[in-house]
């Protein structure tokens, strides 16, 4: 099976013009086949922002090559980027980064007003409501951001990521601005997705959220230093289950 | 992105901002109102002028006397006495398609009638002088060529005479007296109004030339003589002929000044419309000039509009716009901002031209083309400041917009 993801030694150096050069990520190779869930870790200045940025398309590499399904990416220019963004890749941001006075619906539906498919107005809609039924959101389509939970944002948001059934979707720190539960909510949207064969990249600072993943890479300056299988890892379902009961038993909820 | 679905989303985003967009679509509406308003009031103006010309009369070509030349000295227009009776009859009998002619001399008098008496206009005229001036009575009747070829003391008289010397009305078959010769009120002339210089058109007394020149100017020679063309004739060469005719008749070598001047209608028409139309070019610049503020204001918005959404940009980016998808929504908000500016500026001009004209009565024309020029030049405005702030929106990096606080 050919990876959906395959980074080549890929080095990003930031050159600002003045004598220091900030060599951001060092000879990363990375191959990520279909259905996988991998977490990206490592401490704040390790190159795993720089790094998602560059799956993301977002950014070009200073060298080494990006396959993503297949596809050398590394060469390409705005225009064509932004294309393989909104046909291949879905984003999932730490600050959920909806659209604000804009509803859940119409947010969703905003990955599908670019690009080159020509949908109809009815197709469009259909598709983002079917997208919101997935993250089990569709009940407040027409709620803005701001009469949203986080985790609803950020169920909507994935919803969005989702509308053009990407081949990767990348999540940056998704659960850094929720609490606890609210966290394992999402991971559990996460593995339901996952579970249905989409393969997910994320970002995280969390050992705890990242042992729901089922791989773990870790960067620390900008290098590849670990990347382990997780045997054990935790399945959202369960726990919320479990915090449900320890949360009935401290008679915070019935 | 689909062309509607960037309409859809502009739209929204003026909508979320209501009162931003009202403000910034101001500078355009009061811009385009006042174009508006300010070349109508100018092509009023300019009708007005141009009715005016009309009422001299159809294919008229007046003869002035000129300027003398005296031992290096020239007089100026008017001052040679050289244009008599005997050039217009020959201008009436010896040019082809001369339908009239009139010889004119003017002078000032006192006129008294009733006890009254009115300071006035004495125009000595041939009797074909109310239909070359399409001038009708409004009662009586025009003095004959029997009257002119008798010098009789015959008139017709303004509404300004009426009013002042017949407070009562009922002047025709009365008598005025002019420099203590008594005249008999042969018709009433219609209300002309004010000419363009302000005159009172309507404060005149009509007397035949041969009565003018006898009985008081004293004069041999005539200011002006009036010559209607027949309809339909070229003026230019009526007018060439009456020159020739006057050169043969006044002895003037080639290279010498004429002592007469012939002018037509047309350029009287032309010096009277000069100015209005510059007055309606002068307003109509200084309104442009208020749509350009009006213009840098938009550009003003949507810069802050930009800065304020760099977030959204980013966003946008992140999903998949291309820099010409960005490009495009905040270059069709800026548009339908200023269109939506001119819609309302043409509404607002004409309401405003209509306005004055009613309550100043001030002649407006509302001209179509000018509203048309007005509403896409507005809209010229919108592209040409709303490019540079969408060009910087398209150009962000996605990056450090999805960054920004």
């Amino acid at each position: 099976m050919q990876p959906v993801v395959q980074l080549d030694n890929i080095n990003k150096i930031y050159d600002s013009g003045e004598e220091v050069k900030v060599h951001a990520v060092r000879g990363v190779s990375i191959k990520v086949m279909p259905g996988e869930f991998v977490a990206l870790m490592g401490a704040s200045g390790s190159g795993k922002s720089t790094l998602m940025n560059l799956l993301g398309c977002l950014d070009r590499p200073t060298s080494g090559t990006y396959l993503l399904d297949g596809v050398d990416v590394s060469g390409l220019n705005r225009d064509q980027l932004a294309d393989i963004r909104n046909k291949k890749l879905g984003f999932v941001f730490q600050g959920f980064n909806l659209l604000s006075r804009t509803t859940a619906l119409e947010n969703t539906e905003l990955p599908m007003l670019y690009g080159s498919r020509n949908l109809s107005r009815k197709a469009v809609h259909e598709r983002a409501m079917h997208c919101l039924e997935i993250v089990g959101l569709h009940e407040r389509a027409y709620h803005l951001p701001n009469q949203l939970s986080g985790g609803q944002q950020q169920r909507a948001a994935i919803a969005r990521a989702l509308v053009n059934e990407p081949q990767v979707l990348l999540a940056d720190e998704p659960t850094g601005n929720l609490d606890t539960k609210t966290s394992i909510e999402v991971m559990g949207v996460f593995q339901k997705l996952n579970n249905e064969g989409i393969t997910i990249i994320m970002v995280t600072h969390e050992l705890d959220i990242a042992r729901y993943c089922k791989r773990n890479l870790v960067l620390r300056d900008g290098q590849l230093v670990s990347d382990i299988e997780i045997k054990d890892r935790l399945i959202a379902e369960e726990e919320i289950k479990h915090i449900r009961n320890q949360e009935s038993a401290a008679k915070l909820t019935a | 992105m689909h062309i509607i679905a960037t309409f859809i989303v502009a739209f929204g985003a003026l909508r979320r901002n209501k009162m931003r967009s009202i403000l910034t679509a101001l500078g355009i509406i009061i811009g385009v109102g006042a174009v508006i308003a300010m070349v109508s009031i100018g092509d009023g103006a300019k009708s007005q002028v141009e009715a005016q010309v009309a009422s001299l009369g159809q294919n008229i070509i007046l003869v002035f006397a000129g300027s003398i030349n005296s031992g290096g000295q020239r007089s100026g227009y008017g001052g040679a006495g050289t244009l008599n009776i005997k050039d217009a009859e020959a201008i009436k009998t010896e040019v082809r398609d001369i339908q009239a002619v009139s010889p004119e001399v003017v002078g000032g008098a006192q006129v008294f009638a009733n006890g009254l008496n009115w300071g006035t206009r004495i125009r000595g005229e041939s009797e074909d002088y109310l239909s070359i001036r399409q001038w009708p009575l409004s009662e009586g009747a025009m003095f004959t060529d029997q009257d002119v070829k008798s010098d009789a003391k015959v008139c017709v008289i303004g509404q300004t005479i009426v009013n002042n010397l017949f407070p009562e009305g009922d002047a025709v078959g009365k008598t005025i007296r002019i420099r203590n010769l008594p005249f008999k009120v042969l018709g009433i002339l219609t209300t002309k109004g004010f000419s363009i210089q302000g005159n009172d058109q309507d404060d005149i007394v009509i007397i035949p030339y041969t009565s003018a020149m006898k009985r008081f100017s004293r004069q041999t020679y005539l200011a002006v003589i009036n010559v209607q063309a027949v309809p339909n004739a070229s003026l230019q060469l009526v007018e060439l002929d009456i020159a020739n005719l006057l050169h043969a008749r006044h002895h003037i070598a080639e290279g010498r000044d004429d002592d007469f001047n012939v002018r037509d209608q047309q350029e009287i028409a032309d010096a009277a419309t000069a100015t209005t139309r510059t007055m309606t070019f002068l307003l109509g610049a200084i309104a442009c000039v208020s749509l350009v503020v009006g213009g840098i204001g938009i550009m003003n918005i949507m810069l802050v509009s930009v800065t304020e959404r760099t977030r959204e940009i980013g966003i946008r980016m992140a999903v998949g716009a291309h820099g010409s998808d960005i490009l495009a929504q905040f270059l069709i908000e800026s548009v339908v901002l200023s269109l939506t500016g001119g819609l309302l500026g043409i509404a607002i001009g004409i309401l405003s031209a209509k306005i004055l004209s009613h309550f100043n009565h001030w002649p407006t024309v509302i001209s179509p083309t000018v509203s048309m020029i007005a509403f896409l030049f507005s809209g010229a405005v919108g592209v040409f400041f709303g490019y540079y702030p969408a060009l910087k929106a398209a150009k962000l990096d996605p990056i450090e917009a999805l960054r920004f606080e």
